[in-house]
């Protein structure tokens, strides 16, 4: 397996579903004028079979917003708070119920989408609807 | 107090309002809004709901005010949210349509006066889901264990789903007829049944022999890649007059109007015909509803 450095402060969000480790990058906004060391790790064999993508971040700690975001592409996500070259906390992601100032509404007819407005989604089973134009969505549409 | 979406009212709500709005149709009782000021604003053209909605006012007593600027403020360039503030100083309600969906929502989010959805591009027009009901309970009598039949492009028609919302949440019969295709959606009718059970049989072949009231909507040109096959569907779908023999004696049809040529005009005069009734009653329908949202 491949070697990567243990990182001292900062994030590691594990078991991504694979491929979209790309995409938490995106979420978590580490763009190409990041200071700090990241590797993205894809297709990692996980422990309990299958892959997996990894990502490590120095220097940035991910809140429950985030994870929230994440959880709508990759929902068996855990993250771990690094402090000191150890892990300091731990959780899984988790599908939140409701989703405000996140998210974007896919339907191009949804206003929120020509005027400003604070996105708000709504869970439904498995799905979203969105507050305004009332349509429903898969949680990965969302991002 | 706002009526945005069929969503947000529960059947007690609605019976409130429908059975109000029939004091008010039978001269029983009035709306005494005196003094109050409705702003009526259309950023997309319907010339006929916005008529209803003035008249309906003005039967309350309100005065009203109208801005309706088609497209051209959001070609100015003034964004929603500052039109609406503005407008808001003006009167004491608003009835928006919309484009866009949701625009109404986003507007009970910026102004804090009561605000009425007059239809927000495919989502929502509730005002006229409660006319539907009115339209059947006036003619019926009642909505429950009716059989109604649904018959047209039930995937655009966006009155159509708001109406089978309506239809399971008071326990009728429903059957959704259209054109291969043009059939309603599937997780729609999945929502209703979780909320409400709902039961709907599903046909492509315009049937409705049992049915108790024939809801009729206009099937698009548009809508089909090859003009002969538009042409075929569109005479398949047409009610006509020799049909109706099979049909049940005191069958009530509704339509929302415009109607174009989805039903036989020689059926306009028979007794059948609720259509142009369903139109009068947005009326004491609407008065109802600004009644609701100001009191
Ligand atoms: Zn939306």
């Amino acid at each position: 397996m491949l070697k990567v450095d243990t990182i001292e402060m900062g994030t590691v969000v594990d078991h991504i579903k694979p491929g979209k480790g790309y995409k938490v990058l995106e979420i978590l906004n580490i763009v190409e004028d990041y200071p700090h060391r990241v590797a993205l790790m894809m297709h990692v064999p996980s422990k309990q079979g299958g892959t997996k993508d990894i990502v490590k971040i120095e220097g940035k700690i991910v809140d429950k917003s985030a994870a929230d975001i994440i959880a709508l592409i990759s929902p068996g996500s855990t993250i771990n708070i690094i402090k000191g070259e150890k892990v300091a906390d731990k959780f899984k992601v988790e599908l939140p119920d409701e989703l405000e100032n996140a998210g974007k509404c896919p339907n191009p007819n949804c206003i929120t989408n020509s005027e400003k407005a604070t996105n708000k989604f709504k869970k439904e089973s498995e799905s979203y609807r969105c507050y305004y134009c009332e349509r429903i969505f898969k949680a990965e549409e969302l991002v | 107090m706002n009526l945005i979406s069929i969503r947000d009212i529960d059947s007690k709500d609605i019976e409130g309002i429908l059975d109000h709005a029939e004091k008010i149709d039978n001269g029983k009782a009035t709306v005494d809004l005196d003094g109050k000021i409705l702003a009526t604003m259309f950023f997309e053209p319907s010339t006929r709901t916005k008529l209803s909605f003035q008249s309906a006012a003005m039967r309350c007593g309100m005065e009203v005010l109208d801005f309706s600027p088609g497209t051209s403020s959001l070609k100015k360039g003034e964004s929603f949210a500052d039109t609406l503030k503005t407008v808001e100083g003006y009167a004491d309600a608003l009835a928006i349509r919309h484009p866009k969906e949701g625009a109404v929502r986003l507007a009970s989010t910026v102004i804090k006066k009561p605000v009425v959805n007059g239809g927000d591009g495919g989502n929502q027009h509730p005002t006229q889901t409660l006319i539907d009901l009115f339209s059947i309970k006036k003619t019926k009598g009642r909505i429950k264990d009716l059989n109604i039949t649904l018959l047209g492009d039930l995937k655009h028609a966006r009155t159509m789903r708001s109406l089978v919302y309506g239809l399971g949440m008071f326990g009728a019969n429903v059957t959704l007829v259209s054109p291969s295709g043009l059939e309603m959606d599937k997780k729609y009718l999945e929502e209703v049944n979780d909320k409400f059970g709902l039961n709907v049989k599903i046909d492509n072949k315009p049937d409705y022999s049992d049915a108790d009231v024939l809801y009729v909507c206009r099937i698009q040109a548009e809508r089909f890649a090859d003009p002969y096959e538009a042409q075929s569907v569109m005479e398949k779908f047409r009610i006509k007059k020799a049909d109706l023999k099979d049909a049940k004696e005191d069958l009530v049809i509704l339509h929302p109007l415009p109607k174009i040529n989805e039903i036989e005009s020689s059926i306009d005069e028979m007794p059948q015909a609720k259509y142009f009734e369903q139109a009068h009653y947005g009326i004491p329908l609407r008065q109802a509803v600004l009644d609701y949202i100001l009191r």
